[in-house]
């Protein structure tokens, strides 16, 4: 599966799609294939405050449980409801499946990520 | 266990082929094994409604042989195996003189007095010793780790039979739950058991280690027409938990009892002495304090293997298995509770990495397959 040319990436396998100073975050098609079968989401309220590297929440595949890691720091404006009934898209859509969208606290911090060349270098 | 972590991984002879077939390949108990090859729930409902075939050559196999092997099977191994009729097979624990586990086993009566011992595969050595050591009473009986003798194939799920009938002249109808019976599969020489580690109908086939590819390739090409698919330890393990199937390391160690596994069925009572039966007839005098339960999640969780049990504030046991099941589409698991809080219905919360999540105990096992 292609990596987008337009997300920026983090070497916890955390995507983000930058819209002005909000970001939608999700998880890489690489990450979906290390967990296997996700069958449970665990995100945050509207409203939560984030930190750059700190976990938002959880997503429990059948074999384990992974963190979701903040690819950079905001606030949580929007929460995908829909994903949390079904978590499966996940792993069918890994760059479509959006978890939370971020307002950045500093809409330059995305700059410092990945992109998905140096992604996929990083995963090879 | 940094040893074994720290040694290269061991190999079955059925390596090759995972890693070539594409199979997502990890460390487990020092073997390199797949653990899954389409994915854990497609393989896991594969099983449940078709058929399945793995690699679970990992297995050890340990043999017992001489004037008095049944007396040594009879010292080391909990169940009663004086019951077993030769081509027959049942579950038993090897346990500390403290009634606890120090593995999970299935006893197959081989002859009159050699029986083949199916082990877990990090304990293969250690088993041995033990049980090298503790048959020295019984006079003469021979202990052999034979486990590089053996590839061990298991092809579980309703079509297993009739995949498996295509292979081979053995009237495969004709044996048993928990049977066995020796012939050729694909002009194979093999050992057939009607066991598995999934709660469905299945075989386990042994076959000498330079056949083993042969014989996979075969089944798989006999599945063909049923959609069998090449399943791994994932599937295996999600599949042997809704049968509530316990997991030595897991569910069962040296810190638990059978009878606090609630395993009092594998105990034989009525026989003579075994390493444990003192203590497990102390406990069984007494009442164990604890017992492992079946567990459902009320709230939407998923309890993992090392999340306290609470009971209001206190933590009163822990769980031992948890996963959300791909058959029944539930989060369910294993528990140590109190036996005074063991009874079905009893609610409990689980805390799931901090957070409380309201469970129910319910019956075992969690699944049962129509007859």
């Amino acid at each position: 599966m292609a990596y987008p040319a337009g997300y920026k990436y983090t070497k916890d396998h955390e995507w983000i799609e930058l819209n002005g100073d909000r970001g939608k975050v999700g998880i890489t098609d690489y990450a979906q294939q290390q967990l296997g079968d996700v069958v449970f989401l665990e995100l945050p309220e509207v409203g939560a405050k984030l930190t750059a590297g700190q976990s938002f929440g959880t997503i429990d595949s059948v074999k384990a449980v992974s963190e979701l890691y903040a690819p950079v720091s905001g606030e949580v404006v929007d929460v995908n409801a829909a994903l949390k009934q079904k978590p499966e898209a996940v792993n069918t859509e890994p760059h479509t499946s959006w978890m939370v969208v971020i307002k950045l606290a500093n809409p330059t911090e995305a700059s410092g990520l990945l992109d998905a060349a140096a992604y996929e270098a990083a995963i090879k | 266990m940094e040893q074994v972590l720290d040694a290269p991984l061991k190999k079955t002879p059925l390596h090759a082929r995972h890693r070539a077939s594409g199979a997502r390949m990890v460390p487990f108990g020092g073997w390199d094994m797949p653990v899954e090859y389409s994915g854990i729930v497609a393989e896991h409902l594969a099983v449940r409604e078709r058929a399945g075939i793995f690699d679970v050559s990992h297995m050890g196999q340990i043999e017992i042989a001489g004037d008095a092997a049944l007396e040594a099977v009879q010292r080391i191994s909990c169940n009663d195996a004086a019951k077993l009729q030769i081509g027959q097979a049942h579950y038993s624990g090897l346990l500390t003189p403290q009634g606890t586990f120090i593995d999970d086993l299935l006893v197959y009566r081989l002859a009159k007095q050699h029986f083949l011992l199916v082990v877990n595969a990090s304990h293969i050595q250690r088993d041995y010793d033990h049980i090298a050591e503790h048959i020295k009473p019984a006079g003469d009986a021979v202990a052999v780790d034979a486990s590089s003798r053996y590839a061990l194939i298991a092809v579980q799920g309703p079509r297993a039979q009739g995949v498996l009938q295509a292979l081979t002249d053995i009237d495969l109808s004709a044996i048993k739950y928990y049977w066995f019976a020796h012939g050729e599969i694909a002009s194979i020489r093999a050992t057939v058991s009607r066991t598995g580690y999934t709660g469905e109908d299945g075989f386990e086939i042994f076959v000498p280690p330079q056949s083993a590819d042969r014989l996979w390739l075969a089944i798989l090409e006999a599945g063909r027409p049923v959609d069998l698919v090449p399943c791994g330890l994932g599937a295996r393990d999600t599949l042997r938990l809704e049968a509530a199937m316990r997991l030595q390391g897991n569910d069962i160690d040296e810190s638990t009892t059978a009878l606090e596994a609630d395993l009092n069925w594998i105990v034989g009572w009525k026989k003579a002495d075994f390493i444990g039966a003192e203590a497990l007839r102390a406990q069984k005098a007494t009442g164990a304090s604890r017992k492992l339960i079946g567990f459902e999640m009320i709230d939407r969780a998923i309890a993992r293997p090392g999340h306290g049990v609470f009971l209001g504030n206190d933590q009163v046991g822990g769980v031992t298995s948890g996963t959300q099941t791909p058959y029944l589409k539930k989060a369910i698991g294993l528990a140590y509770v109190p036996t005074a809080s063991a009874a079905l219905d009893t609610e409990f919360d689980v805390d799931v990495r901090g957070r409380r999540a309201r469970a129910r105990v319910v019956p075992l096992p969690f699944y049962k397959r129509a007859k």
